[in-house]
């Protein structure tokens, strides 16, 4: 799993007051990690540190081998969906998409045709003009990834975009995530508190808890055999 | 920007040595700010409440028009109420009728009551708020307790107003403690010059530049230590939005509903009989202006447009800084003219520019700068909420997606500050049209702006003249923040 690493985090310690949280680890290139933990943990956290916006008080996030340190969020490799709050409310759906390709919007025939068609990818086709407070919440999910499928960063990172959206709406945008994913070659860091989500989606899980992000171990073993830690997590069933 | 007038000021003092007359002018600054806020907060108070407990038709407007003052250029105010307590005033027509003495508007009298007109709406808009923020429930409570009058007076407002009265004081000392515009008209002579009169003349007439440095010295001490003082104790501003409030305030009946009515009446009639009184005066003449006011309404538009221009870009580059996690002495530095006033940093820039060439030359530049610079920390306070709120809503997205500079101004920062910015920037160029007291320090016989030709006006006793340039200015003034106002809330839509 070295050999391949893509993402490194070396010996990353996150500090708060109250709150600790260290991580020493790597992801292969194209995996799909689940964050899984109580809340409070620092799921979040170590995703906003990768993303740039929590500085680490000590350690590096690597990306293909070199250090991220300093670079602002908008340097990054990557994309982030947030949990909520992730369309300009007062732009239309194909200004928000089209910000994937230029932030100052000035887009030439060829990338509004682009926006267009990512539009059309995740169903939204025909609703460019709406404002995303005309759209339903999974449509607002679709048109933040129509988004991340034009920024076309190599790594994806998800904070519980898709928490507050029903079951079945839950795995349909999860699927459309895993396509998205697949189309860009990204690898995918998503947080989620709902153990059938990891399953679904992720080949990979990182338990957080007591203050350590763990290693990433595969899913399905994880769930299976759960570790005193997520088992009492999970709760005895 | 503040600092280098204020140190040019301190450099030229050289030594305070205050005359009997300058002491004199402190004490008068000091008698005359501590009445007008007495008298302002104690009309206040029965007018709160009557407005909190009583539903009438015409309520809310009465208090969007007690946010009006504040827009109001002093100047015109002045001029109404000449026109009503005035030596040919209505009062003293109805006296004289009645066969009574005469009142004189001059003097200690007048400075106050012209205070009073001035300060009396923002006091009652500050204790308003109060008696609004006592939570329903607690009046829901004193009901189903049965509560009287006295108890009520007792257990809710009497500690409402003990928070609350400090506050509206404090700030009404502080304004009038800068007052210029209306000791220059109403003030003067021996026994009624404020500090900033002082300042003024001893500029203007006994071009004594030391003399006017030491002065503002003593104001700015003076101005600084109040302004300290009110942005303490005042928790929220006495303008903006404010009719929102729990329907379940019932007044009690019998004598008091009179009384409330009584003093809604007053309040009503002292505000609204001056303009009235204005607007019969200046109506007719207002087609036959001097070319001059023309004139000077065109320069007061363009000094209000540039000042505002000026305010809003700094108040905004602080207020995003801030919210953004900036130093905290940004957010002083903001609040920092508070502290002074035209006629301080008027003297200041004097000081600085006189060596160089003459004031008289920079005096519209010198203008805009100042009102800018005093327009700056209202600006800022109504900016800074809602830049947090920005940043704490969209701060992140903007960041990840690597939004910066320009774009990020023109996408996200100006559309959704928008509303803000288009009240903020009204209030700016309000002040600024109306703002009578950099220019009187600065302006040559030409290129006065519209306050000082009404003032000019009023001093060579062309009252109808005056009357109608003040009703232009009014105009103009009202209609350069509505117009930014409105333009700011379609902007946002």
């Amino acid at each position: 799993m070295q050999g391949d690493a893509v993402l490194q985090l070396d010996r990353v310690e996150l500090a708060q007051p109250g709150f600790r949280l260290t991580a020493d680890w790597s992801v292969p290139k194209g995996a799909r990690v689940a964050l899984i933990g109580p809340s409070g943990a620092g799921k979040s956290s170590l995703l906003s540190a990768i993303a740039g916006f929590f500085p680490p008080v000590g350690g590096h996030v690597l990306w293909d081998g070199s250090a991220l340190d300093g670079l602002a969020p908008g340097e990054r490799p990557l994309s982030i969906l947030f949990q909520d709050q992730n369309l300009f409310p007062h732009l239309t759906v194909a200004q928000n998409v089209g910000m994937g390709l230029r932030t100052d919007l000035r887009l030439s025939a060829d990338q509004t045709a682009r926006v267009t068609a990512a539009l059309a990818r995740v169903g939204l086709a025909g609703l460019e003009s709406r404002r995303p407070a005309e759209l339903s919440g999974g449509q607002q999910g679709r048109a933040a990834l129509a988004r991340v499928l034009l920024r076309a960063r190599p790594l994806l990172l998800l904070d519980e975009p898709f928490a507050a959206l029903g079951p079945a709406l839950k795995t349909q945008m999860l699927d459309l995530l895993g396509d998205v994913a697949g189309e860009t070659d990204a690898t995918v860091l998503m947080v989620t508190h709902d153990p059938a989500d990891a399953r679904r989606f992720a080949g990979l899980t990182v338990l957080v808890e007591g203050g350590t992000a763990h290693a990433p171990a595969p899913t399905e073993a994880l769930f299976t055999a759960p570790p005193p830690e997520l088992a009492a997590y999970l709760g005895a069933t | 920007m503040v600092a280098a007038p204020l140190g040019a000021v301190a450099w030229s003092a050289g030594g305070l040595r205050l005359s009997p007359a300058d002491l004199a002018a402190l004490r008068f600054t000091l008698t005359q700010a501590v009445l007008s806020a007495l008298v302002s907060v104690l009309l206040a108070v029965p007018v709160a409440r009557a407005l909190a407990r009583r539903r009438f038709p015409g309520r809310g407007v009465l208090i969007t028009l007690m946010g009006a003052p504040f827009l109001l250029p002093v100047i015109v105010a002045v001029l109404g109420l000449v026109a009503v307590f005035g030596r040919a005033g209505w009062l003293n027509g109805a006296l004289a009728l009645a066969g009574l003495p005469r009142v004189d508007v001059y003097g200690l009298q007048g400075v106050v009551l012209a205070h009073v007109f001035l300060n009396l709406p923002l006091a009652t808009r500050m204790i308003l708020q109060g008696w609004q923020a006592i939570p329903a429930e607690r009046f829901r409570l004193a009901e189903s307790l049965s509560f009287g009058p006295a108890q009520m007076a007792r257990y809710l407002e009497r500690p409402m107003l003990a928070e609350v009265v400090p506050g509206a004081l404090a700030t009404v000392f502080a304004v009038c403690l800068t007052s210029f515009a209306v000791a220059l008209v109403l003030g003067g002579g021996p026994g009624a010059t404020t500090l900033e009169l002082a300042i003024y003349q001893a500029v203007r007439f006994e071009f004594d530049l030391g003399h006017a440095a030491g002065l503002a010295l003593v104001q700015t001490a003076l101005g600084g230590a109040a302004a300290l003082a009110a942005w303490r104790m005042a928790r929220a501003a006495g303008f903006g939005a404010g009719l929102q409030m729990a329907p379940a305030l019932r007044g009690p009946a019998g004598w008091r509903r009179a009384a409330d009515a009584l003093a809604i009446a007053l309040a009503a009639g002292f505000l609204l009989l001056p303009l009235g009184a204005l607007l019969i005066r200046g109506l007719p003449g207002l087609l036959q202006l001097p070319d001059m006011v023309w004139l000077a309404a065109a320069r007061s538009i363009a000094v209000a447009l540039l000042s505002t221009a000026v305010t809003i870009t700094a108040a905004l580059i602080l207020a995003l800084a801030v919210a953004r996690g900036g130093p905290r002495w940004l957010d002083l530095a903001a609040a920092l003219p508070l502290a002074t006033s035209g006629l301080v940093l008027g003297t200041g820039l004097f000081l600085i520019v006189q060596p160089v060439m003459a004031p008289t030359r920079l005096a519209l530049p010198v203008t805009i700068l100042v009102n800018a610079l005093l327009a700056l920390p209202f600006v800022f306070r109504l900016l800074l909420p809602e830049a947090r709120a920005l940043e704490a809503g969209y701060g992140r997205l903007a960041g990840s997606l690597g939004l910066s500079g320009a774009a990020r101004l023109r996408l996200l920062t100006l559309p959704r500050l928008a509303r803000p910015i288009g009240f903020a920037a009204g209030l700016a160029a309000a002040l600024s049209m109306g703002d009578l007291g950099v220019i009187a320090l600065f302006a040559a016989e030409q290129g006065a702006t519209l306050p000082l030709v009404v003032q000019r006006l009023m001093g060579a006793y062309r009252t109808d003249a005056a009357a109608g340039a003040s009703l232009l200015l009014v105009g103009l003034s009202f209609a350069l923040f509505w117009a930014f106002d409105a333009g700011g809330r379609r902007a946002a839509a």
